[in-house]
């Protein structure tokens, strides 16, 4: 360690470079066992947060969706904080959704967004109540 | 060596993914520490490509024949189980030559291992580098597993893919070595503390070995820490390894946390209190 290093660790702007590689290692050890790259857990992670704000109204920005890995067992860890649960029509929409969802329509996320036109979501235009 | 054998022999692969962390050397002074505590050891080459084991054994000028010849029946197996001369407990089967890089099939490897395990009571499989062929030949008799790593993150990395790929063949127990461990580096967390490794790989740990210059030496002239009984660091982590693997229990200290002088003390004070370093 050198007096720099040791200086920016005294100050707490640098984590100990083991602590880094134990961070660096899980995370790439978690993507390693389960075969999933970034790309396509972000894919995921996206088709997560659209079923699950069918039924409540959650925190995009704070919505995280990770591999996390014990005992060599990996699992996918979801942190979506709630705001609300949604209306009663919401959730009944939800549910034809779900029926629909079976049939391959790309249209069917963007008909779940509409009972929630208050709320921001990532559809620039919401699609026709009918 | 006698024919007969009471127990069936204990057939494990020492293998770690990564090249150049160890496995070669732990072959070598596990083999001739299980040879000193009585047991018939015999260690096989399975990195026939680049063989090193007679090497590091300093076996390297009386290898005549290998497991090549004795499935071809050219020779019998006495014949190519060369006899470590200080420690008659030993011998060294090299699988085969480095020029025929072909000949060897998991099938070879199975049916030669089981031969050999007839006279022995542990059979030590030097597993090349890599998760390919080599690997998967070597891997092909084994019934247990060392996995010997360093505390370094693609070394680590690398041991996840080999147990990752012995689990899916159902060898068991494996076990862990973690090797070159630098007790100052991870009291300063500036190294993969021991919990961190044992934590990621989810091993039991069967040997901590810690960085020792006598491993280099004892490279140099061919003679494994464990044959001339000295008493250095890496030498007695040899020993307690092949010691726990007979079934003794000897406790496993951290070495990043053993150490007593003020100044160590002083500075896990420090740590403790006021969450630095």
């Amino acid at each position: 360690m050198t007096l720099f290093d040791f200086i920016q660790r005294l100050l707490g702007r640098q984590k100990p470079s083991g602590t880094m590689a134990k961070e660096r290692l899980q995370l790439v050890l978690a993507h390693d066992r389960s075969d999933l790259n970034p790309e396509l857990l972000e894919q995921m992670r996206r088709e997560i947060l659209e079923v699950v704000q069918r039924y409540v109204e959650i925190d995009i920005e704070e919505g995280d969706v990770s591999l996390e890995t014990e005992d060599r067992v990996t699992a996918l860890v979801a942190n979506l904080p709630i705001k609300r649960a949604r209306p009663l029509p919401a959730l009944v929409a939800a549910a034809a959704a779900v029926g629909m969802a079976q049939a391959p329509d790309p249209e069917a996320p963007q008909e779940l967004a509409v009972p929630l036109a208050s709320e921001p979501t990532e559809d620039p235009a919401p699609a026709d109540p009918d | 060596m006698d024919a007969v054998t009471s127990a069936p022999a204990r057939i494990i692969l020492i293998c770690s993914g990564k090249g150049g962390v160890g496995k070669t050397t732990l072959t070598a002074n596990l083999g001739i520490a299980l040879a000193r505590l009585g047991e018939r050891t015999v260690v096989l080459d399975a990195d026939f490509g680049l063989r090193n084991l007679d090497l590091l054994l300093g076996l390297e000028n009386r290898i005549v024949y290998t497991a090549q010849e004795v499935l071809a029946e050219t020779c019998r197996l006495e014949q190519a189980l060369v006899k470590h001369k200080q420690e008659p407990n030993l011998a060294l089967l090299p699988a085969g030559n480095p020029r025929m890089l072909e000949w060897l099939t998991p099938e070879d490897m199975q049916r030669i291992v089981a031969m050999v395990a007839e006279r022995a009571d542990y059979v030590l499989i030097d597993c090349p580098a890599g998760i390919e062929d080599g690997f998967k030949n070597a891997a092909a008799a084994a019934r247990e597993a060392i996995v010997i790593t360093t505390p370094e993150v693609s070394a680590v990395r690398d041991a996840d893919r080999v147990i990752g790929l012995l689990n899916t063949r159902g060898v068991a127990p494996v076990q862990l070595v973690l090797n070159r461990v630098r007790p100052k580096m991870m009291a300063s967390q500036e190294m993969l503390g021991v919990e961190d490794v044992t934590d990621i790989l989810a091993l039991p740990l069967v040997g901590l070995v810690v960085e020792d210059e006598q491993v280099i030496v004892s490279t140099n002239r061919g003679e494994p820490l464990t044959l001339n009984g000295n008493g250095s660091p890496a030498a007695k982590a040899y020993q307690n390894i092949a010691r726990r693997l007979r079934g003794e229990a000897i406790p496993l200290e951290d070495p990043s946390k053993a150490r007593k002088g003020l100044r160590a003390r002083l500075m896990n004070k420090i740590r403790k209190t006021t969450g630095l370093f």
